[in-house]
């Protein structure tokens, strides 16, 4: 979707203000919005993909005035109201009002480490051949879907190079929606600074996105 | 925004569908145990040891794994090599995809609007806010996150460490010089 989260190239955000001595959290409850995050997803069954989603869909004035843990905080809520785990009238009187749905399993101290160890791979296997080989030139295509998508807008319809072939991963935009994992190759594409920008670009610079290969067709 | 959140909790805890004690696993694990120290060993590793450097240019993921780093924000890893001709930077522009397993959660300029829109367009001007300025002529290479690869920046060794250990080295490893955002220190910045 081409939401208030998809931010590359806007202008007047100002500086980058760097924190000294920054702490991990700078409040109590965040720490508790990562934690509910990341503990809910295993009974709540909820993928990287849709969890992304649920933070970025949203009123571009509301995400602009968000924190980043105050959009985890809310998407969260979406995924937890989404799949009738929680209910608004129990999230205005503050507790739990009917009951649970069942759920598979649920996290305890021990899942802990070993969930966080396996991580969550996505390259998979695949009997297709990959369309591009590195040094091939690509286009970007214009797509603009309203659902999720990890192409940013700022390189739709521009010409970069493939710089890697990575592998074959899982494809965040059929992920999101529940529709599958639908791997998909993925590559490294490099574009020039004056290639993304014009002008106004950096020419000493170029930036590398990891791009799917529904996202890209060849270009001379 | 404590209150909300404790009443959510309340309601998930009412519910069954959560421990609090892994709550408090998870929390302390990314506030205490699983940080930038963890990436700074890579690097001091890679400063000292040619093989292993060569191994993790070629294959991040596994060189980094037999250090012990691996898993969640982590299971794909790739590590960028800084040099004179070519500086390296890390961002999401999307959202704050970042290398968990090696330099734990993100500091906020991390995750903000003005970071996330302006390094892809202007990583020069972005560098001068933290105080660092390149060469003209280096190129300026940045990397958005916009898949599960998580990108590593392996800074420059600094001069004047001839014969360092890599315990010794890796205090000169910063978080921001293996963003991209910073270069490592110098051996008198710790004297």
């Amino acid at each position: 979707m081409n939401g208030a989260h998809d931010m590359g190239g806007m202008h007047g955000f100002g500086p980058v203000r760097p924190e000294p001595d920054e702490p991990v959290f700078h409040a109590e409850w965040e720490k508790r919005a990562l934690a509910l995050t990341l503990a809910m997803a295993m009974p709540g069954g909820w993928n990287i993909d849709a969890s992304r989603f649920a933070r970025e869909n949203r009123d571009p004035a509301e995400y602009l005035a968000m924190s980043y843990y105050q959009i985890w905080f809310a998407g969260l809520e979406t995924l937890l109201k989404e799949r009738d785990l929680v209910t608004d009238d129990e999230i205005v009187v503050g507790h739990g009002l009917h009951p649970p749905k069942p759920v598979k399993r649920t996290l305890s101290p021990d899942d802990v480490l070993k969930v966080l160890h396996r991580g969550r791979p996505t390259e998979r296997d695949t009997n297709t051949k990959a369309a591009f080989k590195a040094g091939d030139k690509v286009r970007a295509k214009n797509i603009n879907p309203v659902t999720h998508t990890r192409l940013p807008r700022y390189v739709r319809g521009h010409v970069g190079v493939i710089e890697r072939v990575i592998g074959c991963h899982v494809f965040p935009d059929s992920n999101a929606t529940g529709a599958g994992e639908n791997p998909q190759w993925l590559y490294t594409v490099r574009f020039g600074g004056r290639e993304l920008w014009g002008l106004d670009g950096d020419p000493t610079s170029a930036v590398s996105v990891d791009a799917w290969e529904p996202y890209l067709e060849p270009a001379r | 925004m404590q209150l909300r959140t404790r009443a959510l909790e309340t309601i998930l805890l009412e519910k069954g569908y959560i421990d609090p004690a892994a709550l408090d696993v998870l929390i302390e694990t990314y506030e205490k145990k699983i940080g930038p120290r963890n990436g700074a060993k890579v690097v001091a590793k890679a400063w000292t040891d040619s093989q292993y450097r060569q191994w993790l240019f070629t294959d991040g993921t596994a060189a980094i794994e037999s250090l012990g780093f691996s898993g969640r924000s982590g299971n794909h890893l790739v590590a960028l090599e800084n040099t004179p001709a070519v500086h390296n930077m890390v961002v999401c522009t999307l959202c704050s995809c970042y290398p968990w397993a090696v330099l734990g959660l993100p500091p906020v300029w991390y995750k903000s609007a003005p970071y996330r829109s302006r390094t892809i367009a202007d990583p020069r001007g972005v560098l001068r806010d933290f105080g660092v300025k390149l060469p003209k002529d280096t190129e300026i290479h940045v990397w958005d996150s916009t898949s599960e690869l998580r990108y590593l920046v392996v800074p420059m060794r600094p001069v004047a460490t001839e014969g360092w250990s890599e315990e010794q080295l890796a205090e000169l490893v910063t978080r921001d010089s293996m963003i991209g955002t910073g270069l490592a220190k110098s051996p008198m910045d710790v004297k």
